[in-house]
């Protein structure tokens, strides 16, 4: 894939219609990230000349659909990272587990990997029944994905070598039951899920959580912005609750980082 | 007035390298001069688990400062910035390093071919990419963007690489500023210019 059929000004134009006409903000990502997905949104779907491009991104609500599905990034695991999802289970779960009731906000949940992981977890500290996990995503595609907790059969190995690295206790088998190429996860885990649309750059904070959850998804935006959710993270954390990062991301040059402690060596900060 | 003829200028240099790289690195590093002034990113082809290893080792037998790539750092003139595993390396116009988790590219990610593409739109002619030994194609699309930008396309010679492949393939496709056996190669990134 050569990258130069679209250039800086072409990205642009077609970032302000996007805003303009559908109301998703993307001025504020990083650049190259963003340049590369359209580039190869453009490519995958063989555009013959930009102005095609533009216009029916411009006109043709089916097709923008896929055009946010597939310019956004939606990569993502069960368990990745099992250090982090040990100090989930060992440090921070148990302290949340001393409260009467559990909110956890898992922001940009994609396909819902991580809110599934997260369940499961909860699960086996007998904690599931008192949380609920509020996982949200721009996308309202993935998230009609999310809902089914139904995942790719093959990929089930390494989550399965993930879920014991990160100190799980059963036979990950035991989640899920096999249906043609598909996993689909054990219900009990979804009934505690709430899935809804929200839009990181442009809508509020809707509750108060003890943990929030937001990994690998900052990396896609410019710092100004990336601040601007930290302070939108900051006014939906409760005191002492927790907020956690992907392990490339981190708080540190955000003016109230101060203000967070950070839990041993993951990326995980908890509010003082 | 020879050496400014001579000196190729460079705003910064990729290194992109997968299986048989190591060895060049190792075989380049101790004889880098101390006061390079462009910025060095290394894209090697790894696994996810020995994290710091690759730094380590690389540190070890250098002067110029050797750290994993952090999210929307500055590339610091004199300074080695080795790609994370597990994420492709972008590089912003202003110059800071991104970071994205999209789908693999050639089964790798880091992919070497992502960040060569990034540098040569930002660098432009002053893109200096250098592909190592490897056995897949990653780095060969994005040493043709590097060409096509104006940028050098640096390949190390297969024949003298532990496998060919890699650099073989770059060079069927994409026409060399110059070739490059493992020794020659400290001496060609002392005289780039930042």
């Amino acid at each position: 894939m050569i990258n130069d059929a679209i250039d800086n000004e072409q990205v642009e134009l077609l970032l302000n219609d996007v805003l303009e006409i559908h109301g998703y903000d993307f001025l504020e990502y990083s650049h190259a990230s963003i340049k590369r997905r359209i580039t190869r949104l453009y490519a995958l779907d063989n555009f013959v000349s930009f102005a095609e491009f533009r216009y029916t991104v411009k006109t043709d609500k089916q097709y923008f659909k896929r055009f946010l599905e597939e310019i956004t990034v939606n990569v993502t695991e069960m368990f990745r990272d099992p250090s982090f999802y040990r100090a989930l289970r060992n440090d921070v779960l148990p302290v949340l587990g001393t409260y009467p009731f559990i909110r956890i906000w898992v922001a940009g949940c994609s396909t819902g990997e991580e809110a599934y992981s997260l369940a499961i977890v909860l699960k086996e500290l007998n904690l599931l029944g008192k949380s609920l996990i509020y996982a949200t995503d721009i996308n309202p595609s993935v998230l009609e994905k999310a809902k089914k907790g139904m995942f790719p059969l093959n990929y089930l190995k390494q989550y399965s070598e993930n879920y014991l690295q990160s100190g799980g206790l059963k036979d990950f088998s035991t989640y899920y039951t096999a249906n043609y190429s598909l996993a689909k996860f054990d219900e009990t885990l979804s009934s505690k899920m709430i899935f809804s649309t929200h839009n990181l750059v442009s809508d509020h904070s809707f509750n108060e959580f003890q943990l929030i959850l937001c990994r690998n998804v900052l990396i896609y935006f410019d710092k100004e912005l990336q601040h601007k959710v930290f302070n939108l993270f900051d006014g939906s954390i409760e005191n002492l609750g927790y907020l956690a990062l992907g392990s490339k991301e981190s708080l540190e040059f955000w003016p109230k980082a101060k203000e967070y402690k950070r839990v041993r060596l993951e990326k995980i900060w908890r509010k003082l | 007035m020879a050496q400014t003829i001579n000196s190729t200028s460079c705003a910064a240099l990729i290194i992109g390298g997968s299986a048989g790289s190591l060895d060049v690195l190792l075989e380049i590093f101790p004889g880098l001069r101390n006061d390079l002034n462009f910025p060095i990113v290394l894209v090697v082809h790894r696994k996810a688990s020995n994290e710091s290893l690759l730094t380590d080792l690389l540190q070890s037998r250098t002067q110029l400062k050797v750290s994993e790539a952090e999210e929307k750092e500055f590339l610091k003139p004199g300074k080695v910035f080795i790609a994370p595993a597990d994420y492709h390396t972008l590089i912003e116009e202003d110059g800071t390093i991104s970071f994205d988790y999209s789908e693999k590219v050639n089964y790798s990610r880091p992919s070497i071919d992502v960040t060569f593409q990034a540098a040569a739109e930002v660098f432009k002619e002053k893109a200096v990419c250098i592909l190592l030994s490897g056995s897949n194609a990653d780095g060969v699309e994005g040493l043709k963007s590097v060409n096509n930008y104006g940028g050098k396309v640096v390949i190390q010679n297969p024949n003298t690489a532990i496998m060919p492949y890699m650099p073989q393939q770059a060079v069927l496709s994409v026409k060399p500023h110059v070739i490059l056996d493992s020794y020659e190669m400290a001496d060609f990134i002392n005289n780039l210019n930042g």
